[in-house]
């Protein structure tokens, strides 16, 4: 393999660029020029206070808001997406904040919300539940964390569990990367264990990781490489082996400018 | 051998006693408790009420108003609510009269009231969805806006349709089954199989269960609400040709009783104002037991003024018992 240096470690590792990306909502500048890039097969970690603009852009990535302004790309090319579905067919899933299921249906309709299998009869096509339910018992299946039958509503499910499903959905489907926001901000100690190792797991399958997260300790042990944001700005990043937890709570707070 | 017998016995009947106790058990089950109560009642009390007469003609009356709430489940299963049902099928019904009286071929007529109800569904579902308004208030204002637009049309007058075709439709049938009870039973098992084997039904059901959730997956929910109401309103078209082919006259007056019963079958039924949570047996159930409920009281010879008395007090008696659903 031999490549040349000015496009290795960027062009050929680098799966998402975001580049100069801004949004408002009126008055709020939730967003102002914010640049990041982040790598396949790492887990990356975006950090920063309440307000900072974490979510805003993970929402512009998985095609929820689209930026004012700047530029996303997927491997290379710059991708316009107009709603989530364009970019879960690009490969980007996403794990939100709000954990994003429906309660009132089962794990496994939301396991294949919006990618059910059907039987098709010439134009009409039928939900193949069968099929679902027996896949959706696989992809649980392989899970640290111990989620009941499938075929139990999600509002019976506890916070952990509900993250697992949450995450094993977004790890199905052959993503390319998958993006969580605050993942364990609501388990408690040992649900937070499961899912960091849950996390470790789809980096090792090869899925590119996007992590939001308030635990220092946590971004520490996981990440491979930290963004912070602060008041809507990216304000440097640093390869996780490389800094301290102090260098990035100063960071955060603007006691350290990058 | 008998031990083993009491034993297996035992076992099946001491969790339904359990269930038995349980507020959650009836609640799910309110309609079909309410509907097997009123049928012994009122068949104790009169006994023409089982007569094969009598059912034969609660399964006509009741044809229109489940195909009705048919149409009210799915929206309110999206979380909305369609207060337009009735003077969809009001207005339908006159566009029906209008071209008939203009010569129209029969089928051309049906196809114009069913058109003219899918329209009006399709605009209130795009003024909701797209207009981001309240499905309350937009289906308020469609309620006015049919009923008038029925008056304007018809200038106020009814319209006599006396046609051989709607005489057998609604005086035929296959043995007690009216060809109206039958067409409301084909409609009800279609709605059944839309709502829980195909994708748009879990998407409706997903879109009244968190419509963020389902947003982020890629789901459409403007198209969704759209759909339920395109379905609400055609549905409300097909009522209008029952209702036409019943009283032999497409009438402009309103049929406000339609619209209370279809959202009463409803929430009989078991299904979550809230929406997310939906079955369509149970809307059936429920609009059978008011049909039941209002017929056995006519029987009775207790005053119409009474009906809606009484449909008032089960809806509300209902609507407690949703409280205790798991
Ligand atoms: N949909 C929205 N409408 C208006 N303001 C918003 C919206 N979403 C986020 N904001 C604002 O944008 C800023 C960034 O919010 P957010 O991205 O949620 O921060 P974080 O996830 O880092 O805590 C906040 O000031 C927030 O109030
Ligand atoms: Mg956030």
């Amino acid at each position: 393999m031999t490549t040349s240096p000015a496009t290795s470690g960027t062009a050929i590792d680098t799966l998402v660029t975001v580049d100069d990306v801004s949004l408002s909502f009126g008055s709020v500048r939730a967003l102002v020029d914010v640049s990041l890039h982040l790598k396949r097969g790492e887990i990356t970690a975006l950090v920063g206070d309440n307000g900072a603009g974490k979510s805003t852009l993970v929402r512009c990535i998985s095609g929820i808001h689209r930026p004012d302004a700047g530029t996303i790309s997927l491997d290379g090319r710059e991708v316009h997406f107009r709603n989530p579905e364009e970019a879960r067919e690009a490969g980007i899933e996403t794990v939100h904040q709000n954990l994003a299921l429906v309660e009132d249906l089962t794990v496994w309709q939301n396991l294949f919300l919006n990618r059910e299998l059907v039987h098709r009869f010439g134009p009409f096509a039928l939900l193949d539940r069968r099929g679902m339910q027996r896949k959706a018992q696989e992809m649980v299946a392989g899970l640290a964390v111990n989620v009941p039958a499938v075929k139990s509503r999600v509002r019976r499910l506890s916070g952990g569990q509900r993250q697992a499903v949450a995450i094993c959905r977004a790890a199905g489907f052959s993503s390319k990367l998958v993006i969580m926001d605050e993942p364990t901000a609501a388990l408690g100690v040992q649900e937070t264990a499961r899912v960091e190792e849950l996390i470790l797991r789809l980096r090792d399958e090869g899925h590119a990781v996007l992590l939001i997260s308030h635990n220092f300790a946590q971004v520490m042990r996981l990440s491979n490489h930290v963004w912070v944001m602060r008041a809507g700005r990216c304000v440097g990043g640093r390869r996780t082996a490389e800094t301290t937890g102090e260098e990035i709570v100063a960071l955060i707070t603007g006691a350290k400018s990058a | 051998m008998t031990t083993t017998a009491t034993v297996a016995a035992k076992r099946d009947t001491e969790p339904f006693s359990h269930r038995l106790k349980d507020v959650g058990f009836w609640a799910e089950w309110a309609a079909l408790v309410g509907l097997v109560l009123l049928v012994i009642v009122f068949g104790i009390a009169d006994p023409t009420f089982l007569s094969s007469g009598n059912i034969q003609s609660m399964l006509v009356a009741a044809a229109i108003l489940t195909i009705l709430a048919v149409g009210q489940t799915f929206v309110i299963a999206t979380g909305g609510i369609d207060l337009s049902v009735a003077s969809i099928m009001t207005f339908a019904a006159v566009v029906f009269g209008q071209t008939f009286a203009a010569g129209w071929p029969l089928a051309a007529c049906m196809l114009a009231a069913v058109v003219a109800g899918l329209l009006i569904g399709a605009i209130n579902g795009a003024v909701i969805a797209k207009g981001k308004i309240t499905d309350f208030i937009v289906t308020l204002g469609a309620l006015s806006f049919a009923s008038g637009a029925a008056l304007v049309l018809s200038d106020g007058k009814p319209v006599t349709v006396i046609n051989a075709f709607l005489l057998r439709l609604s005086a035929g049938g296959v043995g007690i089954l009216g060809w109206s009870a039958i067409i409301a039973a084909v409609v009800a098992v279609i709605a059944h199989v839309v709502l829980f084997r195909t994708r748009f039904g879990t998407h409706v059901l997903a879109t009244g269960g968190s419509s963020e959730a389902a947003t982020a997956t890629g789901i459409s929910t403007a198209r969704v609400k759209i759909a339920v109401y395109v379905i609400s309103g055609t549905l409300a078209g097909l009522g209008a040709i029952l209702l036409i082919a019943r009283v032999g006259a497409a009438e402009p007056a309103s049929n406000t009783s339609f619209l209370l019963n279809s959202v009463a079958a409803v929430v009989l039924g078991g299904v979550s104002l809230m929406g997310g949570r939906a079955t369509i047996t149970g809307p059936v159930i429920g609009a059978l037991l008011l049909t039941a409920l209002t017929n056995g009281l006519t029987l009775l010879g207790v005053s119409q003024f009474y009906q809606p008395v009484a449909v008032g007090i089960v809806v509300v008696l209902a609507a407690f018992l949703t409280r205790f659903q798991r």
